[in-house]
């Protein structure tokens, strides 16, 4: 089993925030154009050695694009890609120092798992003695010392996987590919295979980028997320910058659940201001490092975990609205309560369930109180 | 198992005597000791006896196997190749065109190719022999293995080949390392069915033909021109018995592996 990753990790490994820092890979004002589809629009991004970066996005929205861009399968319409220093543009993908694993892992089916994983060292003229090591080591990395004579049909998805990786791993690129690695896998082994992917990762040292439309999981395995709308990234971050300090409503939205309340802001002092939010209600305060202006329209985006709900009015609460259960949904852990405020708006409200279900005091139609500090949402403007 | 009605037991067995009544006839024929081939005087295999020792058979059947070796050779490599760029090369200007052109000999009267074929071959003053023959079955067999193959390679998965070039290979090497191996099932099947089109054919030889290449069908033709004789019988017999060989053997190939997948593909997922 996988070590979890540190939680610390966020604070000692972060390339991007020294200027010193080279990049490996310098998107450099590319754009991509199918036709009159624009599928890259004028994008640049720095990508740093021993990341783990995940493109997340909907599909379609250019994320494997620049990942097929990377591989060399897809040429730039404008702009360049710097790798290490060097423009690739006309590098063709066989003399590229990158590997790729894909989707739908491309395994040879009339190869053993050993000569799949040997394919890539045996082109490049790897010496004949060293084969034999490398493609053990390769095994042993990714756990298949059983399976080497196996062809690929006579393996399981999780191992197909895995020899997948080992095979893109065994030629030591600078820089990975993986296009929705693991989105064949059940849940329960992805989960897995996500810590494993992250300890090989660690383990060789190699630059990942991956390619997911699942949160959850460029969540768990990236040191940075990237969130890509139309050809676009909208926010770069870690997982918890992404998740805790969304910049922009599309970016909220998209990962986890939330919470949009509009309004209008209104100073309340410094980085505070009032959200004036519905007829006869009382603004909601809360704090933003972004500058608004008197007036300005603006969305308060709140994690529901953030918003707690009781019973009684909690008194000293910096803001507090009455509403309505409307809905509860139970999963278990969890519990998240719809509530109606009298504007007709529906707030979402989660909570751990630290009792047992009997012990549960609000249930449907119930009147309640729902709570939040100024500092638990996030002021946007779009 | 359906239990079949009497009506569609009825319909089967017409349906099948129909096709091959005649063929069980000259197969039963072949096996006749008398000197008339529609008489029945015994059992005897001394026709093929016959055969073996007749010169100007046994040239005939060379030439013919020469050919058809030579010509499905040829068919399978353009074939292929066809088949590779029409279905890999995406969409470009004139592509339905190419593809559709592809396939017109298929429906194009056999007359008509042989006709072109010949005036051809005279207008560039070559001399008719082997050489035409091959030529003018390879153009028409090549349709066939063209049409085998492009079937197999629209289902072929794409990010093989590219993961070939991402490990390294070059564009000729993906394709001899990767893509050749696992649409060889269809490839092959491609060459036996083109070889036994070339077995069989008689209309576009017996046009591109010259005196010293006659091939079997056009010297089969000759002969029952003067009279159908139990060694024709045989010698049909042996044709029958070497394209059913070829047909069956190109069908199996094709499904065997398809069924070995399968049941490979089982075993892993109940071993996981």
């Amino acid at each position: 089993m996988a070590k979890p990753k540190p939680d610390t990790w966020d604070n000692q490994f972060a390339p991007w925030d020294n200027p010193n820092e080279k990049p490996l890979i310098r998107f450099k004002d590319v754009t991509k154009r199918f036709g009159d589809f624009v599928a890259i629009d004028s994008l640049s991004q720095d990508i740093y050695e021993k990341e783990f970066f995940a493109l997340l996005g909907p599909s379609g929205c250019g994320k494997t694009t620049m990942m097929r861009m990377l591989a060399g399968f897809e040429n730039v319409s404008s702009g360049s890609i710097e790798l290490a220093g060097q423009d690739i543009a006309n590098v063709p993908p066989n003399k590229r120092a990158v590997n790729m694993m894909f989707q739908s892992y491309a395994l040879f089916p009339h190869l053993s798992v050993y000569e799949n994983i040997a394919f890539g060292l045996r082109r490049d003229k790897f010496p004949k003695d060293k084969l034999d090591a490398r493609v053990a080591e390769m095994l042993k990395l990714t756990r298949l010392e059983k399976f080497g004579r196996r062809k690929p049909h006579q393996i399981s998805g999780g191992q197909r996987q895995r020899v997948a990786l080992a095979r893109s791993l065994a030629k030591g690129p600078k820089l990975l590919l993986l296009d929705e690695p693991l989105g064949a896998l059940d849940k329960k082994l992805r989960q897995e295979t996500q810590f494993e992917l992250m300890d090989i990762q660690e383990t060789t040292g190699t630059t990942f980028v991956i390619v997911t439309h699942d949160q959850e999981e460029a969540m768990t395995v990236a040191s940075r997320v990237a969130v890509m709308d139309e050809g676009r990234i909208i926010q770069v971050a870690t997982p918890g910058g992404i998740y805790e300090a969304p910049n922009s409503v599309y970016v909220a939205d998209f990962i986890g659940d939330v919470n949009i309340i509009k309004g209008t802001a209104k100073p309340a002092g410094p980085d505070q201001y009032f959200v004036d939010w519905g007829v006869n209600q009382a603004p909601i305060l809360a704090t933003s490092d972004r500058p608004f202006t008197d007036g300005q329209e603006c969305h308060l985006a709140i994690r529901p975990e953030k918003i707690s709900i009781t019973k009684a009015k909690p008194d000293e609460a910096e803001n507090a609205v009455q509403g309505k259960v409307l809905d509860i949904a139970y999963l278990g852990n969890l519990s998240t309560y719809h509530v109606e405020l009298p504007g007709g708006q529906i707030i979402k409200a989660q909570t751990a369930n630290t009792r047992r279900l009997s012990r549960r005091d609000i249930t449907w139609e119930d009147p309640v109180w729902i709570r939040w500090n100024a500092t638990a949402g996030v002021l946007l403007e779009r | 198992m359906k239990r079949l009605s009497t009506f569609n037991v009825t319909s089967l067995t017409f349906g099948f005597a129909f096709l091959y009544l005649p063929m069980l006839l000259l197969v039963i024929y072949s096996f006749n000791s008398s000197r008339l081939v529609t008489v029945w005087a015994g059992f005897s295999t001394q026709w093929y006896g016959e055969l073996l020792r007749d010169e100007a058979f046994l040239s005939a059947a060379w030439i013919t196997i020469k050919v058809a070796v030579m010509s499905s050779t040829l068919a399978t490599i353009l074939g292929t190749m066809a088949a590779y760029v029409l279905v890999n090369s995406g969409k470009f200007f004139g592509r339905t065109l190419f593809s559709g052109m592809i396939y017109a000999p298929l429906v194009m009267p056999e007359v008509i190719t042989g006709l072109s074929l010949l005036l051809l071959f005279i207008g560039i003053g070559l001399d008719r022999g082997i050489l035409t023959i091959v030529l003018a079955h390879t153009t028409f067999a090549m349709c066939f293995v063209s049409v085998v193959v492009s079937s197999r390679l629209v289902s072929f998965d794409r990010s093989l080949e590219e993961a070939a070039l991402d490990l390294g290979c070059t564009r000729f090497d993906a394709f001899r390392l990767v893509t050749l191996p696992i649409i060889a099932p269809a490839v092959i099947s491609g060459w036996l069915l083109a070889f036994t089109l070339s077995l069989d054919d008689l209309v576009i030889a017996s046009f591109v033909s010259g005196p010293s290449s006659t091939t079997l069908p056009i010297k089969i033709w000759s002969s029952v021109r003067l009279g159908v004789t139990p060694e024709i019988n045989a010698l049909s017999t042996l044709m029958i018995g070497i394209v059913t060989i070829g047909v069956i053997t190109a069908s199996l190939i094709s499904k065997r592996s398809a069924v070995r997948a399968q049941k490979d593909a089982q075993a892993a997922e109940r071993s996981a």
